[in-house]
């Protein structure tokens, strides 16, 4: 008998792996363990013996389910491996194959700017400010003390619609219309378009500023040229030179250019900085007395200053722009470097 | 301004160098420009003298001169210049001189002749444009110096860009004094020994206008020789200056200029009838300047003239035909002070900015005439001879400038630079400047002399103080002020927010010019009043946009013109309905044509249509929490059937949405449907703040309905029967079918809806879904004729 069960088994083991699919695997379960399965029927013949024969027959029955059984287990997951190997292989994609829909453009170079130089003044409170496009003589000249004859009219060349109305030079005005609406302590940025009769290689006739201008009890210029400094390396993201040279704008005094050192070269002297190795960023001063007086501040109790600075000029020098025209072309080209 | 390094030498001469001296001018406010040297590099060149000249045997136009060049032996040299002559002194070459254009001298033979050098034109060195001849040495021009060396040729020419408040820095000796202090130096300038009067002969002056012009002098000079040489030195210096020479008496008008700043004028008084009257214009009266420009004075416009006309534009240009020519034999010389006040804007009126108006308009100082007129006369005798008449000058004291004191107090130098100066540092700076100080309680009263128009308050000479103290030596400090929290409004969107949604969606940002093309804005919206451009820059860029899609539409053809078939692009900015503040409207604006998508594998190409569109406007809305709605609308710019003005609940425009009208499609150059929408930003950044509603427990039902609907009636009607039957438990409608075809009659189109309903505290039940569906239905039915699809 006990050769018969060997046989059996032998046969069975065979069977199991002969079977290719879970399906084939669970037909010899039945044909083996179900209920007139070889083993089963087996068992069933345990009870003509014997006790003492019966045990030791039972035992070694029990012996070969167990061996079936595991032949069994193992054969089924060696088959689901391979059905799982099958299907991961079978969905295997090209993954490095673009993506689906649609794709994501960008912003201006002009506004990617402004928006930094936004976030750096607004980390220290500088409010936001905006003003007309379209000025009155009043706010764009008279108010920053540049009389109708003054010769710095001479250096904006302005486009008027009559002769008191125009399109604002600077961003200046904006300073003037804060004044006039709120009191001092103030904290403000004036970013915007500006304008001026001038186009060539190196002038477009629109283009943008910043204007800034702060007016509290005890302003210095020492406070000045702080902000100004900090603003600057953290605009470059660079400790650069910077220098304060005397100048002259009819709405700030004391007045000063300021230059940095230039980024192209880094102050070696390049075509850029004319081989100086400075270059020429923004104007700054102490706000002119005339100018409190057109906005009645006090200038017994405020001080303040105002720097104002070219936003293409800016961006030229951060992103090595060579060519102030391209700003407002809007190629394709150009504009999706900066996505 | 430009001159010569080694002339502002000669005046004050600091122990630096001339990279040094640039920059200690520059950081004192006087920019410097450019640096250029006098003369183009060369060498070999010296001073020669022509000793004898013999004909060429070969050749009619060249000569064969013995030259005198200070070796042992004349130089034999052939020369082909029509002026070689036997004593003149000329620059010669020598063999192995390199000449600009890096020009070799050799030994060579000229037809046959030996030749060892070159006898040289100022434009052979570099020193001209063009030349006729040699160039002519003075007499006593040493035979054998360096021709550099002789010429001072080893000189820079020193350009400064002067902001318009330091007139006093419109001369050489202005520029001299400031280098002074800065260097706290002593500068020389030339000393003036006035000229013996030798005749009596004087013009009557006249000022009936003295605030315009408070000082006038004027004097004779008789028998001046018009066509005499202005010597080498001063061609030199008016040269580095950038001014030709034009005869010894504009000659040295022009060099007193740029030594000293001040304006003078000859006239040819031969060419004057009477004496002379400073007054104002006659309106209308006519006559012609220098330039031949012919002008029409205005009754504001100051001129001199004599008894019978205008002569000149004062302060700005005299006439022609009382100037000085080459048969002049006596003028009369003109030096005046002009009110700045008066002169400002006068010569850019007649359309001119000459180096005297740019003075005047700036201020001369009223103190100087006196001294420039004798140093005037000094020069011409000594050019061009003549008798010397007396000065006549009259002066209108009561409208000279003033130079009142200006108070300085100690704290308030603190209080703007930042720093306390020493008084002694104050003192040293203000007197260095030429300023009278004395000291007061608080500080210091503070006299600025007559070549400052730019000193009348306080900030004036704290801006003085920190400019000669040096900027970069003020201190530095960071920024401490008082602070409050920033305001974070809520209700209000940013204008950010919807720039990265719209990049988000594939919208590249534009920027394009405010002013726009006439034409283009006439044909896009024929019915907006728009602005003009006084002075335009250019036709194409001369009337205020109404719309955002003129530059939109220029910026999207240029694009499609270079290749791209797919375009997207927004921009926001202002349009103009008016000049007043609040017709300048912010917009946002956008343009999508192409395919929906890049060109790509994994989706079929589609062509953006309308609906594109409205969701990117829709999602630009989402933003707001606000509910907004398209309605059926004409804009002249846009396609009748598709386009759609964009309203608010309450009715309010927010925009307009749609396709190019296919008539300016075709005009602008497009060769495909081109989409557009433009926003009020004003509308637009308006925000809902969210308001909390509980949360529902019970699960939500959806029922899907199909109907068949006349094709006229649009979703907005179905949308509105359903929203007017107040079934408050539906919470949402949506359109996930619309079929038109077989099975559809002609004239109806089957919609299908999704409702989608929901009670807060129950489940409801179907008899209560069957009930909300059917008043739905009925009410479709009765209003829009609407019927259930089998």
């Amino acid at each position: 008998m006990s050769a018969t069960l060997e046989e059996i088994l032998a046969q069975a083991l065979q069977e199991l792996a002969a079977a290719n699919d879970l399906q084939t695997l669970d037909q010899i379960r039945v044909q083996y363990l179900g209920k007139k399965g070889s083993f089963t029927l087996q068992m069933k013949e345990l009870g003509k013996l014997d006790p003492d024969q019966r045990r030791t027959a039972g035992q070694a029955i029990n012996q070969v389910k167990a061996d079936f059984q595991k032949a069994l287990e193992d054969r089924k997951t060696a088959l689901q491996q391979a059905e799982l190997d099958a299907r991961l292989a079978s969905e295997t994609i090209d993954v490095t194959l673009p993506g689906r829909g649609q794709s994501v453009a960008g912003l201006h170079p002009v506004t990617l700017t402004l928006r930094r130089i936004a976030k750096i003044f607004s980390s220290v409170g500088f409010k936001v400010e905006e003003g007309p496009e379209i000025e009155d003589d009043y706010h764009n000249f008279e108010a920053l003390n540049i009389p109708s004859h003054h010769p710095a009219r001479a250096m904006h060349d302005t486009f008027y619609f009559d002769a008191h109305t125009l399109l604002r030079t600077h961003t200046s005005p904006v300073q003037v219309r804060a004044m006039e609406k709120f009191q001092p302590p103030l904290k403000v940025i004036a970013p915007g378009r500006v304008y001026r009769c001038d186009s060539d290689v190196t002038h477009t006739p629109m283009f943008h500023q910043v204007e800034g201008f702060l007016v509290d009890e005890n302003v210095s210029f020492a406070d000045l040229k702080g902000v100004v400094y900090e603003f600057l390396r953290a605009f470059f993201e660079k400790d650069i030179q910077v220098r304060f040279r005397p100048s002259y704008f009819p709405f700030t005094e004391p007045s000063a250019e300021v230059d940095i050192e230039c980024v192209m070269c880094d102050g070696k002297g390049c075509r850029v900085c004319s081989h100086t190795g400075w270059l020429e960023v923004m104007g700054c001063g102490m706000i002119h007395p005339e100018v409190f007086k057109a906005v009645n501040i006090d200038t017994e109790d405020f001080t303040g200053f105002a720097f104002g600075m070219g936003v293409e000029r800016l961006a030229m020098l951060r992103y090595g722009i060579n060519d102030l025209r391209l700003f407002f072309e809007n190629d394709l080209k150009f504009l999706e470097q900066f996505n | 301004m430009q001159f010569s390094e080694a002339w502002l030498r000669e005046l004050v001469n600091p122990a630096i160098d001339t990279q040094a001296l640039v920059e200690q001018m520059t950081m004192a406010g006087l920019e410097v420009d450019s640096v250029n040297p006098a003369a183009a590099e060369f060498s070999g060149v010296v001073v020669a003298q022509v000793v004898s000249v013999t004909a060429h045997p070969d050749a009619d136009k060249l000569r064969i001169c013995q030259v005198e060049v200070g070796a042992d032996e004349p130089l034999q040299i052939v020369c082909g210049a029509s002026n070689v002559r036997e004593g003149l002194k000329i620059p010669a070459a020598l063999i192995g001189a390199v000449l600009p254009g890096d020009f070799k001298i050799k030994k060579s033979k000229l037809r046959g002749e030996q030749s060892f050098g070159m006898l040289c034109s100022e434009k052979e060195l570099g020193l001209a444009v063009d030349a006729d001849g040699l160039m002519e040495l003075a007499a006593d021009a040493p035979v054998g110096n360096d021709i550099r060396e002789y010429l001072s040729l080893d000189d820079q020419l020193i350009e400064v860009d002067l902001t318009p408040n330091r007139a006093d820095c419109l001369s050489v000796e202005g520029v001299a004094r400031e280098v002074a202090l800065l260097n706290e130096l002593e500068f020389n300038i030339a000393e003036i020994n006035p000229l013996a009067i030798e005749h009596q002969e004087t013009l009557a002056v006249k000022i009936s206008a003295p605030e315009a012009c408070p000082r006038y002098l004027g004097r004779l000079i008789k028998g001046v020789n018009a066509t005499a040489e202005t010597p080498l030195w001063m061609q030199e210096r008016l040269r580095r200056s950038g001014l030709r020479s034009l005869g010894p008496i504009v000659d040295v008008t022009n060099y007193v200029l740029l030594e000293m700043g001040q304006p003078l004028h000859a006239f040819d008084a031969a060419k004057l009838s009477g004496g002379i009257e400073v007054r104002l214009a006659h309106a209308d009266e006519a006559f012609s300047l220098l330039n031949d420009q012919e002008i029409k004075a205005n009754s504001e416009t100051l001129v001199i003239a004599d008894a019978e006309k205008a002569l000149a534009l004062a302060g700005v240009m005299g006439g022609s035909e009382s100037a000085v020519s080459d048969s002049t034999q006596d003028i009369f010389l003109e030096c005046a002070f002009f009110n700045p006040s008066f002169m400002m804007g006068k010569a850019r009126y007649y359309g001119l900015h000459t180096d005297s108006s740019h003075r005047f308009e700036r201020g001369v100082d009223a103190e100087m005439q006196s001294r420039a007129i004798e140093r005037a006369t000094q020069l011409i005798v000594e050019i061009a001879g003549g008798s010397v008449g007396a000065i006549t000058e009259v002066v209108a004291e009561e409208y000279l400038p003033q130079r009142p004191a200006v108070t300085l107090r100690e704290q308030r130098i603190k209080r703007i630079l930042g720093v306390a100066l020493a008084e002694t540092e104050v003192e040293g700076i203000l007197q260095r400047l030429g300023m009278a100080v004395v000291k007061d309680a608080e500080g210091w009263q503070v006299t600025p002399p007559g070549f400052r128009f730019d000193i009348a308050i306080e900030a004036d000479l704290i801006e003085e103080l920190g400019r000669v103290y040096g900027y970069n030596n003020l201190p530095q400090t960071s920024l401490l002020m008082r602070s409050a929290l920033s305001q974070a409004p809520e209700a209000v969107l940013e204008i950010d927010q919807i720039k990265d949604l719209l990049v988000g969606r594939d919208y590249q940002e534009a920027i394009t010019y405010s002013f726009v093309d006439e034409d283009l804005q006439k044909k896009l919206v024929p019915e907006d009043a728009y602005i003009k451009l006084q002075n335009p820059i250019s036709s194409e860029l001369a009337v205020m946009r109404t719309t955002l899609w003129c530059g939109l539409l220029q910026a999207a053809a240029y694009n499609t013109k270079r290749q791209h078939t797919r375009v997207r692009l927004f921009e926001a900015g202002q349009r103009f309905l008016g000049i007043e503040v609040d017709k300048q409207e912010k917009m946002l604006a956008g343009i999508a044509l192409g395919s929906v998508n890049p060109e790509q594998w994994g989706e079929k190409v589609r062509k953006v249509d309308f609906y594109d569109i409205k969701a990117d406007v829709e999602a630009i809305c989402a933003l707001t929490g606000r509910e907004i709605k398209f309605v059926s609308a004409k804009h002249s710019a846009l396609h009748p059937g598709q386009s759609a003005e964009i309203l608010t609940m309450q009715g309010q425009s927010l925009g307009w949405l749609g396709m190019l009208h296919p008539t300016l499609e075709k005009q602008l150059g497009f060769d495909g449907n081109v989409f557009l929408f433009e926003l009020s930003q004003t509308v637009l950044l308006e925000r809902n703040v969210p308001v909390f509603s509980s949360l529902s427990k019970f699960p939500s039902v959806r029922r899907d309905l199909a109907l068949l609907i006349e094709e006229e009636v649009s979703f907005e009607a179905v949308k509105k029967c359903i929203d007017d039957c107040q079934q408050k438990l539906i919470k949402q409608v949506m359109v996930f079918d619309i079929y038109r075809g077989q099975g559809v009659e002609q004239g109806y189109k089957s919609i299908a809806l999704g409702l989608i309903m929901q009670d807060a505290t129950q489940t409801l039940t179907d008899s209560e879904i069957d009930a909300i569906v059917n008043s739905v239905l009925d009410a479709l039915s009765n209003k829009l004729n609407a019927k259930l699809r089998d």
